[in-house]
């Protein structure tokens, strides 16, 4: 069963738009119709064709702006200025360009403005790689934005109209990410929302302050450390709130397509009865899926737990995890010198727990390296013999 | 939710005469009301009223410009 | 009324005493007017004049990081075209280190993009508030912390880059070279630019008086000196075409150098070699 297909069709046919499409136009066409103001992008393989999109859209008048800037750092320092004038924006990117945009990143959180962006998940250099590993949005967990990864292009145009709900409600900015290739450039029959779903869901932006020469205000102050300490205290509250927001939007784009993706912050499959049970986060989850179906036919009690809010971290999810036998984390990206950074928030969420699972860790598909269903049960097979493994996916 | 945005002009509330060591004392029969101290005033402190220049001491940082650039030569730098 | 203008930027911030880059930004703010908003750049006008909870702005101002005023006011501009505003000037107030230096790529985009922002740079000849290091915009033999005076090497070895002449060159609407010393000359360029649309730049000579090493009492006479010698040139470029505003005096340029201590280690050859350059530059013999 693939995320995010509705258990019943709408009565009145409303939200039925069956398209076959790439899945970067799909993401284009959610971005459009959430009528940004300010879009800024400048094009880095897998993210491109997304950008290619919105400029044609913006020559035939379909989307309000698209700046061509000379680079990513421009970007998403055109988006701060866009959004602080009270504009929606948006951008993507990938792999090193969200790396040059690391700086304005936390400029972006620390000054509440809630741009959204989708990020084409690709692996950093060096050496070069244009495909895809999760390395680049999982560098940038520090930095203050929410961060949901999708499994699917159906779940990507979904998870647009959401991103910018909960970044408009926390004042946060949010990434939406897509493993690139598997997602952006895969031809995948969807449901793209129409315009008046995305009504009904998105109120206009109206934002608590702007740059508005009618009420003039000081953005981005420096704050000397009297004071700089109590924005952090402030933010890093204001982030999990976010999750109560992550777990709404889920609910109510449900109510009105029909579609929800676990409860918004993960998604359980098949863990209800599980022993041993899969974490993993973006396309490989669909694989992990299919394998835990194959091997249930066998008899052995296996599931898949989907992370989609890597921030804010749910480490509440211990629970669903703590009573099974072996639990393996699947990393799509590293964080050198220590353990995998999907590793480390999920044994941080069992820390507490009485009966803590073995809890094993993967790394693998690293620079566009497939990771496919025999991949998965062969997780699977090492956790169910009861040993603790750290290893790399071949 | 704490933003990093403060109201406008309210930099006043910090006296920043406090900082100087020299004050500038206008020769105010003398002065011409030409404007040029005002223009340069770094801090914007100073004002050209009916009687002449005006300095406001509560900002004023003793830089001496003021003594420097005018044309008549009628404001004396002095020591605090 | 002359306070009524003055109050776009109050009294209290905290330059040194006798500030040139302050009194640039007033002469600035009174061309401007309050339907502006101003993108800074992180340097020695946003810290003396944006110490959270205190602003020292009466107009909407953002400072979002050193290197980006440029493409951040083109994303505010944009804002307010789609909706619908065409009257409010977005201007940048950035120093020489943001514009000449680490925000000179993004800045060089904003131009070729011809974005709707005037540029407004204070040119101080160095990174100051870091503490007087460096920078594109320093003159040659100049001491900085990072272009020491020392046994071997004495001051900086490298011209000036020419900012202005190489942001003409993409081809924008308006660019203007000021000094804080002539505030008429200021306030007709600013007034004329904020009346233009497309990119614009103006470039604004502004003394330092603890970065140059001289008495603050004498910032403004520095800062006309320096444009009385024709070291400065006081000019505009409009269509591709050069207008100098103001003719120097041509005073010899040692005039200028003996006044501050940055220069005081320059050699009788080195103000010649500087005095020749100047004079090939008007022209003269």
């Amino acid at each position: 069963m693939l995320a995010g297909m509705p258990k019943k069709m709408h009565k009145d046919g409303e939200g039925i738009m069956k398209k076959t499409i790439e899945g970067s136009i799909g993401i284009a066409q959610a971005v459009r119709d959430c009528e940004p103001d300010v879009i800024a992008c400048y094009p880095i393989t897998p993210s491109t064709h997304i950008a290619e999109e919105l400029d044609r859209m913006y020559t035939d008048g379909e989307v309000k702006s698209f700046i061509a800037v000379e680079s990513e750092f421009s970007a998403i320092s055109a988006l701060v200025g866009g959004s602080a004038a009270g504009g929606r924006t948006f951008s993507t990117t990938s792999s090193q360009g969200l790396a040059l945009m690391h700086e304005v990143l936390f400029t972006a959180a620390g000054m509440r403005l809630p741009i959204v962006m989708c990020v084409a998940n690709r692996a950093l250099s060096a050496p070069l790689n244009i495909w895809c590993d999760q390395q680049d949005s999982v560098s940038e967990r520090d930095a203050g934005w929410l961060q949901l990864y999708c499994e699917s292009n159906q779940e990507a145009v979904d998870a647009i109209p959401q991103a910018y709900k909960v970044a408009e409600k926390s004042m946060l900015p949010a990434m939406v990410c897509v493993d690139g290739f598997y997602l952006t450039h895969a031809v995948e029959q969807m449901d793209v929302p129409d315009k008046k779903q995305i009504a009904k869901f998105l109120p206009p932006y109206r934002p608590p302050f702007r740059l508005d020469p009618k009420k003039p205000l000081s953005f981005g102050e420096y704050a000397a450390p009297e004071h700089y300490q109590s924005f952090r205290e402030d933010i890093s509250k204001d982030i999990d709130k976010a999750k109560e927001e992550i777990r709404r939007a889920n609910d109510g784009w449900g109510k009105i397509t029909g579609r929800r993706y676990g409860n918004g912050l993960w998604e359980e499959y098949r863990c209800n009865d599980a022993d041993y049970v899969l974490v993993a986060m973006g396309s490989f989850a669909g694989n992990a899926k299919v394998a835990a179906d194959e091997m249930r036919k066998d008899g052995k009690k296996v599931g898949v737990l989907r992370i989609r809010s890597f921030r804010p971290f749910p480490y509440e999810l211990g629970d669903v995890l703590a009573g099974n036998k072996g639990v393996g984390v699947f990393d799509r990206a590293l964080s050198l010198g220590g353990v995998a950074p999907l590793f480390a928030d999920v044994s941080a969420s069992l820390y507490d727990s009485g009966e803590k699972p073995i809890l094993s860790s993967f790394v693998g598909g690293l620079g566009g390296r497939d990771v496919t269903v025999f991949h998965a049960k062969n997780m699977f097979g090492k956790i169910m013999k009861g040993k603790k493994v750290s290893m790399f996916i071949e | 939710m704490k933003f990093p945005i403060a109201k406008p002009g309210t930099s006043r509330r910090n006296k920043t005469g406090a900082w100087r060591s020299f004050r500038p004392v206008v020769n105010k029969k003398e002065c011409i009301k030409c404007g040029i101290c005002a223009t340069f005033c770094p801090e914007g402190c100073i004002e050209i009223r009916k009687d002449g220049s005006t300095v406001d001491y509560d900002y004023c940082k003793g830089c001496g410009i003021c003594s420097q650039e005018c044309p008549k030569k009628c404001i004396k730098m002095v020591r605090e | 009324m002359e306070k009524k203008k003055e109050e776009l930027f109050v009294s209290g911030h905290t330059a040194c005493a006798g500030c040139g880059a302050a009194i640039a930004i007033r002469e600035v703010m009174k061309a401007l007017g309050p339907d502006c908003i101003i993108v800074n750049a992180t340097g020695c006008s946003e810290i003396f004049t944006s110490k959270y909870p205190e602003s020292a702005w009466n107009v909407p101002y953002i400072h979002a990081n050193f290197e980006n005023a440029a493409p951040v006011a083109a994303g505010i501009a944009k804002a307010l075209e789609v909706k619908g505003n065409d009257h409010t000037v977005v201007a940048c107030i950035a120093g020489d280190g943001a514009t000449y230096d680490i925000g000179w790529g993004p800045l060089s985009g904003s131009l070729e993009r011809n974005d709707n922002v005037l540029y407004i740079c204070y040119d101080n000849e160095a990174y100051s508030n870091t503490g007087v290091q460096r920078s594109g915009a320093t003159p040659f033999g100049a001491w900085t912390t990072t272009s020491q005076v020392g046994n071997k090497i004495k001051g900086k070895t490298e011209w000036k880059k020419p900012i202005a002449d190489i942001v003409a060159a993409h081809s924008i609407p308006y660019v203007g070279v000021s000094s804080m010393a002539y505030p008429f000359d200021v306030e007709m360029k600013v007034k004329k630019a904020a009346g233009m649309k497309g990119a614009r730049f103006i470039l604004i000579h502004s003394t330092c008086t603890t970065g140059w090493r001289h008495k603050p009492e004498l910032t403004v006479k520095i800062a006309r000196l320096a444009v009385e010698t024709g070291l400065w040139k006081v000019y505009e470029i409009e269509d591709g075409k050069e207008k100098v505003n103001i003719q120097p005096k041509f005073t010899p340029v040692e005039e200028y150098f003996k006044l501050q201590g940055r220069f005081k280690h320059l050699t009788g050859n080195d103000i010649a070699f500087i005095q020749k350059r100047i004079n090939e530059e008007w022209g003269k013999k």
